[in-house]
């Protein structure tokens, strides 16, 4: 536990009188790649909504890169480093892919170095070939390598992947893991939420596992496997 | 007709489209980052146009050049632009969480501000503007002679489609604009500041609203009623185009140009009907307009905006009631011959108020164009009472059945759409009731109206009368309040809250909304009966704009999310506008600040409170 880019401690949200976080904490190292699993309606989008802004944080604090950043405009939270990769991607249906790219991006914050268009299109080929096209003809594939490379244009220091492998098909959610590896490789921290057990070992080294709104499991990746009671209590369906 | 005529007409009907365009290509634009529907719009063009014509005839003193003319004409749209700017920092920034309608009524506040502040500055006389230097002169066309201006103002609406579109697609300003039309919240959580981005937009927008109105001067004498003529227009040609899309007004500017400029030619009597049936014709063809796309859900409101609870009448509450009507009807017997009037009113207003809220709160149906049913319900019983020599009795009865028939020919298009669309519809349909009322001189007296419209002689005293309304309207708003609680009413909220899970569990939701519509058009149009016969005249502005926003701003001072919000709404409106009309002449910018101080304290009106007060909030 040595240095964390984001601690979430006993955070509390909902969406109007529905209570849908009760206290959820958790933490993720910098580099590091952790995993937020849960079945539909856990409450896993919701947490990475809170952390994100996008949702009122009705108690708790989360700390990120040395700030406290519950209840920032989204805006400042993207601006302190920290990005987002929605669930049901979001992509700017009328707008091209570099323009789409060209929403997200936000100057470096020194270090590591900026991500360009042309690095981008370098890790998804893809998208190169579509550059001057309309987002709005991509296929879902398609459509979740933008949202991803649209979120690294803002040369963030820790991503909120929700969901990433979420109706893919099987070689694009190879496609995806690679994706998270690679930004690992680049010192990008991710926390990403999950259903898929496959894709949450294939990536991260950090599970928790969240059920009605708070944490129910936390520990490494491994633990989490050796755990076939935590695994059929609260993941399988 | 000859061919040069023909072409002279069109030519005349682009240049009319190329300077809508830029007026509707600035409301579209700031439609679709903020989602605010900017009545205040047409307040900026004529702001646009005053501030020319003072300015250009100053730096005429200079020069009479065509440089300094048009330096003018950018410098004032400069200015309005800044003023866009000042209205976005202290008003609309206040207002991007609260429901639509109360953003529509805002803008509507400063519409009326400003009509004031210009009538303070400039005075109520109209205003010539200076010619173009260089461009007085007409061409020679096929035979005809057209002025030269109007030539130069056919190229401005593609010059400034053409530029827009340079700023929005090579741009970074551009491409998050069209970014954040699409998903403004998703642009937030990739590190744009929007609060930048609404400001830089509401300058564009009220730049061209300001160049619109600029370039007018030469055409057409400046006035305080430039406004509200020209937002209904702009509105027209935003929702035909598609909310939020610029080609999309540029297309609808050039067709409503060309329908104006021959329509006036085949049919002369109903020039302004015409533009509405376009407007209503599209609308039930493609709902979004013929370029728009439909409303992505993502960053509304997750909570409907109406009556959540319908809670029986308590003790407490029952003895407010009885108060109130015991009140009501001691008016005549304590009061003298004004405070009788004025509870007759009040008592009217509160039926037409109670049935706009039966739509809004309860039936997410947001009309604004209700004072078309009061209206037309009052023109039912003034003609029969005038024309057709009927007694009061039947055209009393006529009045709800008036506002209940068009209110079903209306409805039957209007609740095919929902949200913004729905409302300019509604507003569409007003405005066409109004131009029928307004240009069919011979059966409703035009602008002047027809007067005697007199109660039978037993009902001829003031105080006789204010029973009749009371018995009306006391019962009429019992009636509907009983079909809120019944089935009926809880079905509606259903259809609002989710149409297509009410119509999943096998509700015919479309159906229940038109009859509700027909139901609360019938109200109105009592209502609109009763206040025709307390006047003893009807005219236009029973069915006009202002009017609609009255009733709309009594359900939100009351409280939309209240069953009875409506009635004290009504009450404490009416009481308010009585008070500031004669006491100054300025009541239109005290009105519009209410209106606006309202919006921004009180968002949950006079019934919220209440409940919060109860505990029952």
């Amino acid at each position: 536990m040595a240095d964390p880019v984001l601690e979430v401690s006993g955070i509390t949200a909902g969406y109007g009188p529905a209570e849908v976080l009760f206290g959820v904490d958790l933490t993720l190292e910098r580099g590091a790649v952790a995993a937020l699993m849960g079945r539909n309606g856990a409450g896993k989008s919701t947490t990475l909504k809170a952390i994100m802004g996008l949702l009122p944080v009705r108690g708790g604090r989360i700390r990120f890169a040395g700030a406290e950043i519950a209840n920032w405009a989204p805006y400042r939270i993207a601006r302190a480093g920290l990005g987002y990769v929605p669930e049901d991607r979001r992509i700017f249906t009328d707008l091209t892919v570099a323009e789409n790219l060209e929403v997200g991006r936000r100057a470096a914050r020194g270090g590591r170095p900026p991500w360009t268009p042309e690095r981008l299109y370098e890790i998804f080929p893809n998208l190169a070939e579509m550059r001057g096209r309309s987002a709005a003809a991509m296929s879902g594939g398609e459509q979740q390598m933008l949202t991803i490379a649209r979120t690294l244009m803002g040369n963030p220091d820790a991503v909120l992947l929700d969901e990433p492998s979420e109706g893919l098909a099987p070689v694009i959610v190879e496609l995806m893991a690679e994706a998270v590896l690679r930004m690992k490789a680049e010192g990008i921290a991710v926390l990403l939420s999950e259903q898929s057990l496959d894709f949450a070992a294939a990536v991260a080294d950090r599970a928790y596992v969240i059920e009605r709104g708070s944490i129910r499991f936390a520990g490494s990746m491994e633990a989490l496997e050796a755990d076939e009671a935590i695994r059929t209590t609260y993941l399988t369906v | 007709m000859d061919l040069g005529f023909l072409l002279v007409q069109s030519l005349s009907g682009l240049a009319s489209a190329s300077s809508l365009f830029v007026i509707a290509s600035g409301l579209t634009l700031v439609f679709g980052v903020t989602r605010i529907v900017n009545f205040a719009h047409g307040s900026f063009y004529m702001l646009g146009a005053y501030v020319a014509v003072t300015l250009v005839p100053w730096l005429f003193e200079f020069d009479r050049s065509p440089l300094l003319f048009f330096t003018g004409v950018i410098a004032s749209a400069l200015v309005v632009g800044g003023l866009g700017v000042l209205m976005e920092l202290l008003l609309l920034r206040r207002l991007y969480k609260v429901p639509e309608l109360f953003q529509l009524l805002a803008t509507f506040g400063v519409v009326l501000m400003v009509q004031d502040a210009v009538l303070w500055i400039w005075g109520p006389v109209e205003i010539s503007g200076p010619r173009a230097p260089g461009l007085r002169h007409g061409v020679e066309i096929l035979g005809q002679r057209f002025p030269a201006y109007e030539l130069l103002l056919i190229g401005v609406g593609p010059a400034v489609l053409g530029l827009l579109w340079l700023l929005m697609h090579r741009t970074r300003f551009g491409i998050l604009i069209r970014a954040a039309t699409r998903d403004r919240e998703m642009v937030g959580a990739l590190g744009v500041n929007q609060a930048l981005l609404f400001t830089g937009t509401l300058f564009l927008g009220a730049f061209l609203a300001g160049l619109g109105g600029a370039l007018q001067i030469p055409r057409v004498a400046v006035s305080s009623q430039m406004d509200l003529s020209i937002i209904t227009e702009a509105f027209v040609v935003t929702v035909i185009g598609g909310m939020g899309s610029v080609p999309g007004a540029f297309l609808a500017a050039v067709l409503i140009g060309q329908l104006n400029a021959f329509g006036v030619l085949i049919f002369p009597k109903i020039t302004l009907v015409l533009v509405f049936l376009l407007m209503a014709a599209v609308l039930v063809v493609k709902p979004w307009g013929l370029l728009g796309r439909p409303e992505t859900a993502a960053g509304r409101a997750a909570l409907p905006e109406g009556i959540l609870a319908t809670p029986r009448f308590g003790a407490w509450e029952k003895a407010i009631a009885g108060l109130a009507i015991a009140a009501m009807l001691a008016v005549p017997v304590l009061g003298d011959g004004y405070a009788v009037k004025v509870a007759t009113e009040i008592l009217i207003f509160a039926l037409a108020a109670f049935s706009l809220n039966f739509l809004v709160g309860n039936g997410g149906i947001v009309s604004f164009g209700h004072a078309a049913y009061f209206g037309l319900g009052a023109y039912a019983a003034g003609l029969l009472v005038t024309k057709a020599g009927l007694p009061m009795e039947p055209a009393l009865l006529a009045a709800p059945v008036a506002g209940a028939a068009f209110a079903a020919l209306f409805g039957f298009f209007v609740v095919r759409l929902t949200g913004i669309y729905l409302a300019m519809l509604t507003l569409a349909f007003a405005q066409i009731a109004y131009a029928v009322c307004f240009q069919w001189v011979e059966v409703t007296g035009g602008d002047n109206g027809v007067v005697g419209v007199w109660p039978s002689d037993w009902a001829r005293s003031r105080a006789v009368f204010h029973y009749l309304v009371a018995a009306c309207c006391i019962l009429g708003i019992w009636a509907l309040r009983h079909v809120v609680y019944a089935p009926f009413g809880a079905t509606l909220r259903a259809a609002r809250d989710s149409e297509a899970r009410a119509n999943a569990i096998g509700i015919d939701a479309r159906t229940h909304r038109w009859l509700a519509f027909t139901l609360a058009g019938g109200a109105a149009g009592l209502a609109g009966g009763l206040y025709a016969f307390s006047k003893g005249s009807i005219d236009p502005t029973l069915l006009a704009i202002p009017l609609s926003v009255d009733f709309l701003a009594m359900i939100l001072l009351g409280g939309i999310q209240t069953v009875m919000g409506a009635v004290a709404g009504a009450a404490a409106f009416h009481a308010i506008k009585d008070f500031f009309m004669p006491l100054t002449d300025h009541w239109r910018f005290f009105l519009g600040a209410s209106i606006i101080a309202l919006v921004l304290v009180f968002p949950r009106g006079l019934g919220g409170a209440y409940g919060a007060l109860r505990g029952r909030a």
